[in-house]
This record gives structure tokens, C-alpha cells and sequence, in this order.
């Protein structure tokens, strides 16, 4: 490939906050028309690498050179790069729910005629752009309205009406399901064909290693190696390699289970839809957990296995109709929060940044929140016992912080689940229930992640894993259930669960048992 | 490290209390020496320090609620009127119906938290928006008071007079200084000296470094030189006065606040659904009970600000508390607060309406009339603020960053400021797209 010509060079590439290099002398060559991927562990410096370059720290913030289209570049802010043809996706959507996907695609970028927007003209070329992303909606259809997949192609569409030349997207598919993820690399691959330059920020491998024309990988803020994935014949493994600097000899820690006695049991659960009381979004759903034991749910996105964990936990979604808890032996009835957290319940969401974490506090305060009764007399906190209790599980766990004092908005989001995990480690829970624990964690840290699940099973407690990624609920799980719809239609034994059954499962009403 | 660089670092970048508590007072102690200067000593003058103490007792104990509703993330507009009908109705019960005052005083805590718990009832259960509660509230209770009181001033007696204009009596051998108040700057400073050794004792139990000895006892000298010279001042104005009674009454709360929301339990839950409430509710707070909380202490503190006020002036009139809310609220920015929650500590609030006091006073010694006190005033917040957020968002030292609670030495280009605190969010929030 090295005579298509360069696109972009990114040379000596240093970055530098108090205390710590982010960035030390980065190299970064992306050529005209390519998908180029960008790989490393959670803090490699991928996002700072690209703040840098779309002038999010603008020139003079940081050492080293920058060319695009065969001139140096200086951006001095996000609006430069823009106007320069290049466009940031970021993994949390920029775009406004409450606005249709024509004002989004074209927000700060109005089309005018004699100083008011025109509006005909705008819908018109809004279904032009979304026509060259696929994306078959009425124009005037409010953002909120529409899955999150066809908003990932609303600000792709809206990276097209700014004449985008290099697209850089950050994760585009961990939120997507498995068809919409299929999509959107589809539709980069006919982007790669109409002269479009990609940079792909991703953790799922197996994406990089179909769609990837050439991968960097960085690690530590620094490069490690560009790969081209034809000639080298990369796979997978060669990537990790890569990214963590040693041979991952397995993705899953070895692990002999030691299960006992069914503990916990949830018997003919239903559940109504909060706002719409005719929706019932858990139909008459039973299953157990024995101690030592770690239970997968799989299903597809909108089953209804959060509603599930959450209506158990405390109700804290939905309104509840009927079902009982059983555990060791004894109904429990858990009206709040405060009752799950005092019968041994813990529930690590799926959303660590919006529900799990409050990202004003410390490590220290984060670790201690859901128990504070551990930490203080008669309502009065005991700092020392504080900073001890985060402390010994910022070891414990290997938590990435200089401090326990680090506010939990820097860490990673590896780090920030550690803390989440032992926030809720520090409740002294009998189960815990953990929804879609490794995601947006890199490889390294969901082995770390994975054998602190087992260790949490191995003291004896149950553990419930809500996943999207099946080889992720086979590689970990003793047994697993599938929910379709707001039922479970499936239990699999680790032995029988691969994912075609699981698949099958997840995608039908007929049921089946093999455990 | 050099001394000077050991100094900066427990001055502003300290991560204990002491050192915040520190750079708070420096602020303070700045605007006083200014006015000091431009009013050839007036400033500091016993008599004006008193009368600068009860004319904003009320508005610092407001202060204190107002920080609790706005870490909890909501505002309490309605403070003025609560107080001005407290006021009303107190001053009422003990002059038709001759209600003893130390009842009267139970009494209007009661109409406080009765109006509070109304207030509360609204936001928590039923979830209208605190701004909207209160701003119903202004108007249902200001009309309320020029409703019971026929828009009429009532006189109140004079042992009631004794919470807004007493003073700590003369008591002992003539020394030429009010003894009581001598012995309280004598705790006060005895108090400093303890929580220093304290904080040093908690530093090393949590495996850290505490400052360097020579830096503990700079601090401790600073704190109690300022709390000496200011004993003397109330200890030697004219005979008959002293401290304050509603001083003491405002020292009391902020020292029990500041406890209650720093160590303990339920001051953490505030900030906890100020900073991310789904987050809280998930952890076990009872979100509503918490609300319902901070709503029903405003009104309560609003009730005594009132009495103390009417106490002050020894009637109760129609136009009692306009515009404190706004005293109050500005108070509490200036003090470090963030406007979405999460943030800001009753230190920092008192700070803050100290350097209001401060100003108002220095400016009306000066001779500048009202009006342009109150354009001042209006820029001074306006300027503080935004000095503030924009140094954070240039990651440069924030003078107001020091004053609040989750204070840290942030790297340049992290959370530019504390409502988008989600690092990664940046980019998503400053393009313009």
C-alpha cells in the first residue's frame, strides 16, 4: 500500500498532563482511502492521540508534528479540524433526543437562504445523507425515537454534511447489537471504496481484524507497531499480543467451580413497564443460584434481562405484580434498595457513568457508598476506616490510581469498574448480580475483571452475569439461562452451551433445559 | 522540595482540610485588609465588626440551607417570604395572644418546619421542580404575611429582642474586655490547635504524609493570630457589647453543618444525589426522604433567620426578607458551589457571604449609595463565578476550586468544569457541531 498517498502523518507525537505522559512520542500514518484501526488497553493515550489531532488540546498543548493532506497542521480547536474534513464519532453520541434527525444532521451547520434555514432544502439533502448511510427513516422522526443503532448512522450522516474526508470513530459498535454492528461495517466498507479515510477506535478484535486495513496498536502512550493485516496475515491473537506486550494464553482464567446448595430463588416473577402499565417486561420468570455458582443470562438487547436483575433488586425498575424470593430458605420481600443491600443483594449496572458511579467523588467515597454503615458510628463517618476499606481493595483488586484520594472521573473505564466492583465487594453481598460487567474494558482488564468474578464465586457467594457476549457467558459461566421477550426460554449447562443453542434460545419461545 | 514550593502545595494544593479551610480564610482576610486600607481603618473598628455580624447573621445562616438544597441539586427561592412570615406570625403570638418568647421561638421552628415540610412534600413525593415549589412558595407566603399582619408592622417584646440584638453579658472582674467573649476566642483557639494535631494524626493513620511540622505551625499562628485579633475587637467595644448573641447562634450552626455534612452518613447522602441521584437510588439512599430533608431544614433555618431579624429591628413588618434568597443563593456561589449539585461546603458558603458582608459594608463606610453597591455586588458574583469557571476550563489554579469539597489538583484539560465532569464527554460538549 505504500504508494497510496498519505493522508495523514502524525509525527513525535508527545503529550503531557502533570504528573503523567498520556502521550510520549507517538507516530500515527494513515493513508488516503484506508480503514485504519487504533488499538491498545484502556489508557494507551488512543483518545488523547485523538484529541490531539482533532484540536481538542490544541496546538502548542502538546510536542510534535501534525500533516494532513502533505501540509503541517496547527488546529486550534475542534472547529478547525472540522473544517479540514476531519470528523470525531465519540461513543457517546453528540446529538440532541428531543430534535428530529434533519436538525441533528444539521445542527451548527444550517443550510440558509436569505438568513432563515431552510428547512425544504434541509430535508431534502438530509435524506440524500442518510440514503449513502442507509438509514430508511422519515427525516422528521425525533432522534429519540429511533435505536440506538440508527443513531450511531444519524451522526455519520452528520459528519457527511460537513464533507467529511477522515472519519474517526470511537468504538462505533459497542452499543450495538450484533445486525447493526454488521451494518455499520458495511457501510465503512463501502465508504473505503468511494475514497473515504477511516480511523477506528475498537475493543471488539474480531470487528478490527474483518474490517481493518492497516492496525496501530499502542500501549502506555506509546506506539508499539502498525500492522498491516493482509500482509502480515494478523489475527487476533497477534493483536493481543500486542496490546498487552505478552502472550494471553487463554481469555479466561482456569477455573474449577465449587458449587453447593440452590441459595437464592426467584419464583414466578412478573413485572410491569414502569410508564406503560399494559407492557409486562418480565413474564413469569423463575430461576435459582447456588453458592459458588456463576449464572449467565443471555439474550438480545431489549429481552428484558436488566428489567429482570433490576425488578429483583429492590424494584428498582418497573412496578412490581407478583412473585416471591426465596433465600436460604426464607421469602424475602425487597420494597427498596436499602432492603436488597440488607439482604446481601449487589447489582453492578451496565452503565458505570450514568447509574453506577457518582463521578464527583473520590475513589474513597465511591467504595464506601452503598455501606456506609461500615464506616461510621451512630451516623458519624470514620475517615481512617474509609480510606483503609478503599484502599485494601484498590490492592485487591489492582485498581490503576496513584491514590485512593483519585477522583473516579479519571480512571479508565477497567479502573472505574474495579471501583464499582468493590463498592459493591464492600456490602458483603451473599449475590451479586452483574450486568454486562466487561463492557467497554479492554482485554487485559476483563481477565483481571473475570478472575475477580471467580474468586467472588469461590468465597462462596452466587453471582449472576448479564452479557451480550456469548463467548463471554461460555467461557465464564456454570450455567446459563436465555431470556426472549421478557421470559426465559432456556437453561444450558456449561457443558452443552455454545453459541448457536444459546442463539437459538435467545431467539425463541420454545423451551429448553439441559441442566 | 523547596520551602516554597512545600508552602504552595499545602496552601492551594493540599488535599487535607486544613489546607483548604486555609486558602479560604487568605481569601477573606484579602478583602478585609483592602477595605481596611480604603477606609482608613473603619473596617475593623469593634463597633462596625459587630454591627457587620448582626446586620448579616440571618443571611449566613440562610446561607448554610441554601448550601444543603443546592449540593442536593435543587434551589430554594422562597426563603424571604418563609422568614418574613414566621416573623409575622411569632411576633403575633406574643403580642395579642402574649405567647412567653422562648415559646414564640419553638413556635415559629415549628411554622418553619411545618411550611418545609409542605415545600418538601411537592419536591420529593410529588416531584415538581424545586424552582417552581419555591417560587410559588415566595408569593403564597409573602401575601401570606401581608395577609395575617394587614400589611401592618407588630412590635415584639424585649426579651425576644435579646436573639437579634444581645449580647453576651458582662460577667467577672473587670479586665476592660467582655470576659464571656474572651473565653471564647481562648476555645476557639484552643480548638484550632486540637484539630491541627487531629488532621496530622488522621494524614498519618491513612499512610500519608502530613505537611511538614513547619507548615502545621504557620497555619495554626495564622489561625489563631486572626482569631485573637478578632476576640479582641468584639471584647473591647463599647460596654454593654460584645459577641453577638445571633453570632454565636450562627457559629453554632455552621459548627454543627459543617459536621453533619462532612462526617457523617447523611451529609454524604446529599451529596451523593446531588452528584448523581440514579447512582444514589441504586446504592440504597432513600432519594426522597433526602429531599424531602434539605427542603424542610431551609424553611426552618429561613424560620429562625426571620425571627432573628424581626429581633433585630423589634418589629415585624411586610417587607421583611426581600430578596434574601438572593443574598443567600449568590453566598453560596461565590462560597464554590456547583450550580448542578454535587459540590460545595458550608465553609465555603460562609466565606462566601462574608466577602458579600464585607463588600456591602466597606462600600457603605465609603459612602457609595445603594445602587451601586448593588451594581457591585452583581459584577463581584458574576466575576467570581467566572474567573473561577474559567480557570478551571484553562486548568489553572481556581481560587473557588480550593473552596470546595472535592478539592484535587486537577490535570489541565480534565473536567472544565464541575457539571461536565465526565472527562470523556468533553469533545461531545465543546464542538460545535
Amino acid at each position: 500500500m505504500s504508494d497510496v498517498p498519505i493522508l495523514l502523518e502524525m509525527r513525535g507525537i508527545t503529550k503531557e498532563f502533570p504528573g503523567v505522559k498520556a502521550l510520549s512520542d507517538v507516530n500515527l500514518v494513515v493513508r488516503t482511502g484506508e480503514i485504519h484501526a487504533i488499538c491498545g488497553e484502556n489508557g494507551a493515550g488512543k483518545s488523547t492521540l485523538m484529541k490531539v489531532l482533532s484540536g481538542v488540546y490544541p496546538y502548542g498543548s502538546y510536542q510534535g508534528e501534525i500533516r494532513y493532506q502533505g501540509a503541517e497542521t496547527r488546529f486550534s480547536d475542534i472547529r478547525a479540524s472540522e473544517q479540514a474534513g476531519i470528523v470525531i464519532i465519540h461513543q457517546e453520541l453528540a446529538l440532541i433526543p428531543n430534535m428530529s434527525i434533519t436538525e441533528n444532521i444539521f445542527l451548527g451547520n444550517e443550510p440558509r437562504r436569505r438568513g432563515a434555514i431552510d428547512w425544504k432544502g434541509a430535508n431534502r439533502m438530509a435524506l440524500d445523507l442518510m440514503a449513502r448511510v442507509g438509514l430508511q427513516e422519515d427525516p422528521d422522526t425525533l432522534v429519540k425515537d429511533i435505536g440506538v443503532g440508527k443513531q450511531q448512522l444519524v451522526e455519520i450522516a452528520k459528519a457527511f454534511a460537513k464533507d467529511v474526508k477522515l472519519l474517526i470513530l470511537d468504538e462505533p459498535t459497542a452499543a450495538l447489537n450484533e445486525a447493526d454492528s454488521q451494518h455499520l461495517l458495511d457501510l465503512l466498507r463501502g465508504f473505503r471504496s468511494r475514497g473515504i479515510t477511516s480511523i477506528m477506535i475498537s475493543h471488539k478484535l474480531n470487528e478490527i481484524e474483518a474490517i481493518a486495513d492497516q492496525i496501530t496498536i499502542l500501549r502506555d502512550g506509546r506506539t508499539v507497531e502498525t500492522l498491516d493485516v493482509k500482509a502480515d496475515g494478523v489475527d487476533e491473537d497477534r493483536i493481543v499480543r500486542g496490546m498487552v506486550g505478552r502472550e494471553l494464553s487463554s481469555r479466561f482464567p482456569d477455573h474449577t467451580p465449587n458449587i453447593g446448595e440452590v441459595f437464592f430463588e426467584v419464583r414466578d416473577w412478573n413485572v410491569r413497564h414502569p410508564i406503560s402499565a399494559e407492557r409486562q417486561v418480565c413474564k413469569n420468570e423463575s430461576f435459582v443460584v447456588r453458592r459458588g455458582e456463576i449464572v449467565g443470562f443471555a439474550g438480545l438487547m431489549g429481552a428484558g434481562r436488566t428489567e429482570l436483575a433490576m425488578s429483583v433488586f429492590g424494584r428498582s425498575y418497573g412496578v412490581y405484580e407478583s412473585g416471591t424470593i426465596i433465600k436460604d430458605g426464607k421469602e424475602i420481600v425487597l420494597k427498596s434498595v436499602a432492603d436488597a443491600i440488607a439482604h446481601g443483594l449487589a447489582y453492578v449496572s451496565e452503565d458505570r457513568k450514568a447509574i453506577g458511579l457518582n463521578l464527583l467523588d473520590d475513589i474513597k467515597a465511591s467504595t464506601v457508598a452503598a455501606k456506609l454503615s461500615k464506616i461510621s458510628r451512630h451516623g458519624v463517618l470514620d475517615e481512617v476506616a474509609e480510606y483503609k476499606a478503599a484502599e485494601g481493595y484498590r490492592r485487591e483488586l489492582r485498581t490503576k490510581a496513584p491514590t485512593v484520594d483519585e477522583s473516579v472521573s479519571k480512571l479508565s473505564g477497567g479502573n472505574q469498574q474495579k471501583v464499582v466492583l468493590a463498592k459493591w465487594m464492600f456490602t458483603d453481598p451473599d449475590l451479586l448480580i452483574l450486568d454486562e460487567p466487561t463492557r467497554g474494558i479492554d482485554v487485559g482488564a476483563k481477565y483481571e475483571i473475570y478472575a475477580i468474578i471467580q474468586r467472588l464465586a469461590d468465597q462462596g457467594k452466587g453471582v449472576v452475569v448479564i452479557s451480550s457476549e456469548l463467548p463471554e457467558l461460555i467461557g465464564l459461566c456454570d450455567r446459563i439461562y436465555t431470556v426472549f421477550e421478557g421470559a426465559i426460554t432456556g437453561e444450558i449447562a456449561r457443558k452443552d452451551a455454545d453459541p448457536e443453542t444459546l442463539m437459538k434460545q435467545m431467539t425463541s419461545t420454545k423451551r429448553m433445559q439441559t441442566a | 522540595m523547596s520551602r516554597y514550593k512545600d508552602l504552595q502545595k499545602n496552601l492551594f494544593g493540599g488535599t487535607t482540610s486544613n489546607a483548604r479551610q486555609f486558602g479560604m480564610i487568605f481569601t477573606l482576610v484579602a478583602i478585609v485588609v483592602l477595605f481596611q486600607i480604603l477606609t482608613d481603618g473603619l473596617t475593623l473598628r469593634s463597633d462596625n465588626l459587630i454591627a457587620l455580624f448582626q446586620q448579616n447573621s440571618y443571611i449566613l445562616i440562610l446561607a448554610i440551607g441554601m448550601l444543603m438544597v443546592i449540593v442536593a441539586g435543587h434551589i430554594d427561592l422562597s426563603v424571604g417570604s418563609v422568614a418574613a412570615f414566621t416573623g409575622i406570625l411569632v411576633a403575633k403570638a406574643m403580642f395579642e395572644w402574649s405567647l412567653p418568647w422562648p415559646l414564640a421561638i419553638l413556635f415559629g421552628l415549628a411554622i418553619g418546619a411545618a411550611i418545609g415540610a409542605w415545600q418538601g412534600f411537592w419536591v420529593a413525593y410529588i416531584g415538581v421542580p424545586a424552582f417552581i415549589v419555591t417560587l410559588a412558595g415566595m408569593l403564597l407566603f409573602r401575601g401570606g404575611n401581608q395577609f395575617i399582619g394587614n400589611a401592618n408592622t407588630i412590635p415584639v417584646p424585649e426579651g425576644f429582642r435579646v436573639i437579634g440584638s444581645g449580647f453576651l453579658p458582662e460577667v467577672g472582674p473587670n479586665t476592660g474586655y467582655n470576659n464571656l467573649t474572651l473565653l471564647l476566642g481562648l476555645a476557639a483557639c484552643v480548638a484550632v490547635v486540637w484539630r491541627e494535631f487531629q488532621a496530622r494524626k488522621t494524614r498519618h493513620a491513612m499512610d500519608a504524609d502530613p505537611a511538614p511540622m513547619w507548615i502545621s505551625v504557620l497555619r495554626m499562628a495564622v489561625m489563631v493570630g486572626v482569631i485573637v485579633f478578632v476576640t479582641l475587637r468584639f471584647a473591647s467595644g463599647r460596654v454593654g457589647t460584645s459577641f453577638p448573641v445571633s453570632g454565636i447562634i450562627l457559629v453554632a450552626l455552621m459548627l454543627a453543618y459543617s459536621f453533619y455534612t462532612r462526617n457523617t452518613a447523611g451529609g454524604r447522602h446529599i451529596y451523593a444525589v446531588g452528584g448523581n441521584s440514579r447512582a444514589a437510588e441504586l446504592s440504597g439512599v432513600k432519594l426522597k426522604r433526602v429531599n424531602f430533608f434539605v427542603m424542610m431544614n431551609m424553611s426552618t433555618l429561613a424560620a429562625l433567620a426571620g425571627m432573628i431579624f424581626v429581633a433585630r429591628s423589634a418589629a415585624s413588618g411586610p417587607q421583611d426578607g426581600n430578596g434574601w434568597e438572593l443574598d443567600a443563593i449568590a453566598a453560596v456561589f461565590i462560597g464554590g458551589a456547583a450550580v448542578s449539585g454535587g459540590i460545595g461546603t458550608i465553609s465555603g458558603s460562609i466565606v462566601g457571604g462574608l466577602v458579600m458582608a464585607v463588600l456591602n459594608n466597606g462600600l457603605q463606610l465609603l459612602g457609595v449609595g445603594t445602587d451601586r453597591v448593588q451594581i457591585i455586588k452583581g459584577l463581584v458574583l458574576l466575576l467570581a463565578v467566572a474567573l473561577d469557571v474559567y480557570n478551571k476550563s484553562q486548568g489553572r489554579f481556581s481560587i473557588i476550586g480550593s473552596l470546595t469539597r472535592n478539592f484535587r489538583r486537577d490535570p489541565p484539560g480534565s473536567s472544565p468544569s464541575p457539571a461536565a465532569s465526565t472527562a470523556d464527554r468533553e469533545p461531545a460538549t465543546t464542538a460545535p457541531s
